[in-house]
């Protein structure tokens, strides 16, 4: 079944951004992981998405090593369940929001491609928004953007880095809204990379580091998320 | 998930990028539009440098073979070495007895002696090639009397002051009228004698021998009798030069080789005290003047070619490091490395590609546009060769492919998650 379990230490690295780390996630959980800057949290969620390897420890997604995959195969494993949602957005400039959102299809071959990609946008809100670029739109529709992007795929994961970073509270909390409703709606696994206690909130479990160590893992209950 | 993404996307991608940076993309593809033109137009300058001395060659006229006496002066008085076909070894004589001596293949022979001379006219003096030879000259040089005869049998028995003007001469001296049955005083060194022109020949033109247009011929024993030429031991007056023409079809090797042996057995020689060559010997030793010619040309323009691949490289090195976010980005969303080299190589190609035929267009372009201009005194033909056009083109996606494939690889290995953190 869907058993993300992952077991992370780094070796003998004088700057450890992770240090000796067990960590398992279920399906479907919404997970805040908190810290201060430098705690590794960032470097955790790189690993966890396949974008950055682990130099000691494993890593078991579904029972695959990842540790041991080669460059394509990770970015298969990548493409085809994690979604990333960055504190810069990282839209690339001279796209229209539509076709920010298609990017991904493309490295897919996907058919349809432009359909699916307005079906995300609406599903974000956007519906009147697909042919502005970057620039044209305010840091909420940019990340919004960003979030159609990472949905369009259907990815099981989305690994979102600081989201809300950026925004201002009101556009923090619309963003995060959206976020939960696709862990309830689609059973998307949802990792949030914070250090708002606001933002961590609205997670299910609340896992705090310090210096690459987990350091407090809390589950709440479920009908706590907003 | 094997296939690379589509070509299509990849060019759209490509197309897309090189828009975003119009000015810094144009001037990069400059380099391959100086380089692909520059190979396109200096082949077709050195290969139509090649067809002109070709034509001039051939415009001499057909299967002709020339004697000349040897540099090396063998002349019987013992004098000093002579300068290159200043020596008194060949005679009339000879030319007759080359004319009777029935060797296969040889069609007609006609000596020559010339001279540079004055032509005194009422407007001053103008200086002209005179050539002193006999009636067969014009079928041997592939020449036509236009009006008018040419010298005669009797005119060379009689040693007459007829003369026989070149057409572009004649105009000159005579813009008016008719030239034939005027009278031209012509001096050389201290004769002065006057002439009855009686024939004009026609134009040869530019694609030919055009300077024959400007020769006057009198009969050559009126030159060796009047203007008193060079005699050798045996008291015969020497010739310049003794033209032969071969049988068409005949064998030319064969041809020459009985006319130095009939000629070394008359003159009692053991070693020939003259020379025979062809005109394919001359188009040979031309052709290899002009092929050398071009093949320094094409070398620098292939070194600008390859100038331009390095302009290219260059910028695709900055477009990885300006576009390190980009490409992290489309790791993160599911590209693979190999989609990366794709984009970038793809976009290298769309650069070189477009300026090899934006070269290919200008250089024929300009190629066209000089032919048959004069530039700096000189008559410009140029032969535009279609396998430069494919050379330089492939050279020019060739240089791509290669100028690219270095700054994509080095694009595919960046590391994703460092590449997202570039500011």
């Amino acid at each position: 079944m869907e058993n993300l379990s992952r077991h992370y230490r780094t070796g003998t690295e004088v700057v450890a951004a992770l240090d000796g780390v067990d960590l398992e996630i279920q399906r479907g959980e919404f997970i805040a992981i908190m810290g201060a800057s430098g705690s590794g949290k960032s470097t955790m969620m790189n690993v966890l998405g396949c974008l950055d390897r682990p130099t000691g420890g494993k890593y078991y997604f579904e029972g695959h090593d990842v540790g041991k995959m080669d460059d394509d195969s990770r970015t298969r494993l990548r493409a085809g369940v994690f979604g990333f949602v960055f504190q810069q957005y990282n839209l690339l400039p001279r796209m229209n929001a539509i076709e920010q959102v298609e990017l991904p299809l493309v490295y897919r071959k996907v058919k349809n491609r432009r359909v699916r990609a307005k079906q995300a946008l609406v599903a974000v809100g956007l519906g009147d928004r697909m042919k502005h670029k970057p620039t044209e739109m305010s840091g909420g529709q940019q990340q919004r953007v960003a979030i159609a992007r990472t949905l369009v795929v259907n990815p099981r994961v989305i690994l979102a880095d600081e989201p809300t970073g950026a925004l201002d509270t009101r556009t923090g909390e619309e963003v995060m809204g959206i976020l939960a409703s696709l862990v309830r709606e689609h059973g998307i696994t949802v990792i949030l990379v914070t250090h708002e206690q606001s933002v961590a909130d609205h997670a299910e479990r609340v896992v705090r580091m310090r210096d690459g160590k987990i350091v407090e893992d809390t589950r709440r209950p479920v009908w706590a998320v907003s | 998930m094997g296939r690379l993404v589509s070509i299509f996307d990849a060019l759209r991608v490509a197309f897309r990028a090189i828009a975003a940076n119009g000015l810094r993309s144009l001037l990069t593809t400059l380099g391959m539009v100086i380089g692909v033109g520059s190979v396109i137009v200096l082949i077709a300058v050195g290969q139509g440098a090649q067809k002109g001395v070709q034509d001039q060659i051939r415009g001499l006229g057909q299967d002709l073979i020339f004697i000349q006496p040897a540099a090396t002066g063998g002349s019987a008085n013992g004098g000093a070495r002579g300068a290159a076909g200043g020596g008194q070894t060949l005679t009339k004589a000879d030319a007759d007895a080359l004319a009777e001596s029935g060797i296969v293949g040889l069609k007609g022979v006609a000596p020559q002696i010339s001279a540079i001379a004055q032509v005194i006219t009422s407007g001053g003096n103008q200086q002209v090639t005179v050539i002193g030879t006999t009636p067969g000259y014009p079928d041997v040089r592939g020449i036509e009397v236009a009006e008018g005869t040419f010298i005669t049998d009797a005119d060379v028995t009689k040693k007459t002051l007829n003369i026989v003007l070149g057409s572009e001469i004649a105009a000159t001296l005579f813009p008016d009228g008719s030239a034939v049955g005027q009278k031209l005083r012509i001096s050389v060194g201290p004769t002065n004698l006057n002439f009855t022109v009686i024939g004009v020949m026609q134009e040869k033109g530019g694609s030919g021998d055009g300077a024959a247009d400007a020769y006057v011929y009198i009969p050559v024993s009126t030159i060796q009798a009047r203007i008193g030429f060079n005699r050798n031991a045996s008291g015969q007056v020497s010739v310049n030069q003794i033209n032969l023409q071969a049988q068409p079809n005949a064998n030319q090797d064969r041809l020459i080789a009985d006319v130095t042996a009939f000629l070394i057995q008359r003159h009692e020689v053991t070693t020939a005290d003259f020379t025979v060559k062809s005109q394919e010997d001359l188009l040979g030793a031309s052709t290899q003047v002009s092929r050398t010619l071009s093949i320094l040309l094409g070398s620098i323009a292939g070194i600008s070619l390859i100038v331009g691949g390095i302009g290219v490289m260059n910028i695709m090195l900055v477009s990885v490091t300006e576009r390190t976010r980009e490409i992290g980005l489309r790791r993160a969303v599911g590209a693979r490395a190999k989609d990366i080299v794709t984009q970038f190589v793809t976009e290298a190609l769309a650069l070189c590609i477009g300026g090899g035929l934006l070269g290919i267009a200008i250089g024929v372009g300009i190629a066209m546009g000089i032919d048959g201009r004069t530039i700096a005194d000189q008559d410009m033909t140029t032969v535009i060769q279609p396998w430069s056009i494919f050379v330089a083109f492939g050279v020019a996606a060739g240089i791509g492919a290669l100028s690219g494939s270095y700054p994509a690889f080095r694009a595919s290995r960046l590391d994703p998650i460092q590449a997202l953190r570039t500011e």
